[in-house]
């Protein structure tokens, strides 16, 4: 029986109220816009690449609790990575939220492991999800067409 | 009998007639328990639940006489086509239409919309052109008449609303002219539940313009009488499942004298009278409009629901649904941490029993998910209405939509949910 309390855990309602990274970033290598056409939320992720490593995170939008504290959990998580990293962090967390077992051992997800008990919500996985698909597409490149949930 | 002993006589078989209790034990599926609560449904303006008879209805069709219709000559043929016209009479008769030719059966209020626009619409429009709808629209009035605008050079213009989410009837005025083709409009907005007046609209139209007024009733036919003759417009659209019909059953009622002297929609069977591969002619409405095997048996579960609303009475209904509005409204004025965006708060107008609000610091679908623990069922997000919640300035709502079997008990339910909601996000 899943539980509201695990899915509003005190670290989530501490990121969505106070949001890390939140905001435009200046420089800027690369920047993706994330959209969940069910329910209009929108998330643009910016990044600085130096080389391989991503240097810098930030995003803004407007989005509930669980999309906003996914976000800036993950800005502070990829901060430092280099690009292999950073995308098997994408994949792991992508597998927590689906329950998918392959790859998600592949990396420890520390501190995002709050997100877990979203996968006992099966309809707030997007909500989850949003800004990662947005952080793999700036990855990938940025500046593209809004990727979205559907 | 004095005057008013007999008017409180009345109340009292008022009263008596509407018995909600009654009315909910119609609705199987309000019978049922949501994570452990007994189910709340509160999401009447995106679709309602069915009573029983029409459950029932659509499926003693299918067990007992489903054939196609307009076809064939055998029994089941004529039983099914017999029910399926039946039914059209209903729905004439529930709207006033004038004749039953004039009620055209669709797939819902965004097909009979789309009909509209491409029938009508497109035949008339030329660049330059213009189509007036307003602020408070929902996509599927909004859409279709940027598609046929497009194939025409037409263009969309949208009448303000006020902050109080009313349409502005003035500026709505200021913005009709001779190039306005189609005037097109909700009778009842789906996120505000602000009620147009459509007579007035109307005669504005007809003062400064040739245009064509189309109506999207698909939130005004469950909840309040609706008498297409009375309101004065020229098509009007609205849903069987949102007044406790089937879903995949609409309907587009249009004077005659327009139906008549459109194209078709879509072609196909049962809209012909003779085919070659040279040229077609095509039957008279409503047949014109309606290729293909229709939704049969939700047609006339359709009809079954006219039926359910009438001896119920629209206007009892009414009643019942504004007293848990003013009720809902009355307990959020006394929570400074609940807007209501768009709804006046002196209340002057008419507004349907909708409410969308909005939570300080708590987004609507981290309220939607706290509610539905509680196994209380309402919409969160922009509710089809983009443009409208750009303009209100939210990107999304709450919104507890009510239906005939909603209860004041549901209203204390609804508001205790909302107090969880504070509790985890303070």
């Amino acid at each position: 029986m899943s539980d509201l309390r695990d899915l509003y855990q005190q670290v989530i309602l501490d990121h969505y109220r106070s949001p890390r990274n939140f905001g435009v970033l200046d420089p800027a290598t690369a920047c993706a816009e994330g959209h969940n056409p069910l329910c209009g939320d929108r998330i643009k992720i910016y990044l600085r690449m130096d080389g391989d490593r991503v240097d810098g995170a930030t995003f803004e939008g407007v989005g509930c609790a669980i999309s906003t504290a996914s976000a800036s959990l993950m800005t502070e998580a990829v901060r430092g990575l280099e690009r292999p990293r950073a995308e098997a962090l994408i994949a792991s967390f992508l597998a927590l939220m689906t329950g998918d077992g392959n790859g998600a051992a592949a990396v420890d997800l520390g501190k995002l492991e709050v997100l877990s008990g979203v996968k006992d919500y099966p309809v707030r996985i997007k909500c989850a999800t949003l800004a990662w698909h947005a952080l793999r597409a700036a990855l990938e490149g940025g500046d593209s067409e809004a990727v979205t949930t559907e | 009998m004095t005057a008013p002993a007999a008017a409180a006589e009345n109340e009292q078989r008022d009263a008596a007639v509407f018995d909600v209790e009654r009315l909910r034990a119609c609705f199987p599926i309000l019978e049922r328990e949501v994570r452990g609560h007994r189910l709340v449904y509160l999401d009447n303006a995106a679709s309602a639940q069915r009573p029983e008879v029409v459950i029932d209805a659509v499926t003693d069709c299918y067990r007992t006489y489903y054939a196609n219709a307009h076809r064939g000559v055998h029994a089941l043929s004529e039983q099914s086509t017999d029910a399926y016209e039946a039914a059209r009479g209903k729905v004439a008769r529930f709207i006033g239409a004038p004749d039953s030719h004039e009620v055209v059966f669709t797939r819902g209020t965004t097909e009979s919309l789309n009909l509209v626009a491409q029938s009508y619409g497109r035949p008339h429009l030329e660049p330059g052109d213009e189509v007036l709808l307003t602020e408070m629209e929902h996509h599927s009035n909004i859409v279709p008449w940027q598609l046929v605008c497009e194939q025409t050079g037409a263009r969309v213009l949208a009448a303000p609303i006020t902050d109080d989410g009313e349409l502005d009837l003035d500026r709505f005025a200021g913005m009709l002219n001779e190039r306005t083709r189609v005037v097109a409009l909700a009778h009842v907005s789906n996120a505000l539940g602000a009620v147009n007046d459509i007579p007035a609209v109307v005669e504005l139209t007809r003062a400064r313009s040739d245009a064509a007024v189309v109506v999207d009733g698909a939130q005004a036919v469950p909840h309040m009488a609706v008498d297409v003759g009375a309101l004065g417009c020229d098509f009007y659209a609205f849903s069987g499942h949102k007044m406790y019909g089937p879903g995949g059953i609409g309907v587009l009622w249009g004077r005659r004298e327009l139906l008549a002297a459109m194209p078709p929609y879509h072609g196909g069977g049962s809209m012909i009278t003779r085919v070659t591969f040279e040229r077609s002619e095509y039957m008279a409405p409503p047949q014109r409009f309606e290729a293909g095997t229709p939704a049969i048996a939700p047609a006339i579960g359709l009809g079954v629901a006219v039926e359910f609303l009438e001896s119920t009475c629209l206007d009892r209904i009414e009643r019942h649904e504004q007293e848990l509005l003013s009720h809902t409204m009355e307990v959020l004025n006394d929570l400074p941490w609940v807007r209501v965006p768009g709804h006046a708060s002196n209340a002057g107008s008419a507004r349907a029993a909708v409410v969308s609000l909005v939570i300080d610091g708590a987004h609507p679908h981290d309220v939607a998910t706290i509610l539905d623990e509680q196994g209380i069922a309402i919409r969160a997000g922009h509710h089809c209405a983009q443009p409208l919640m750009d303009r209100l300035g939210v990107p999304a709502t709450v919104r507890a939509s009510f239906g005939l079997y909603n209860t004041h008990e549901e209203v204390e339910l609804l508001v205790s949910g909302l107090h969880e909601v504070r509790r985890i996000f303070g």
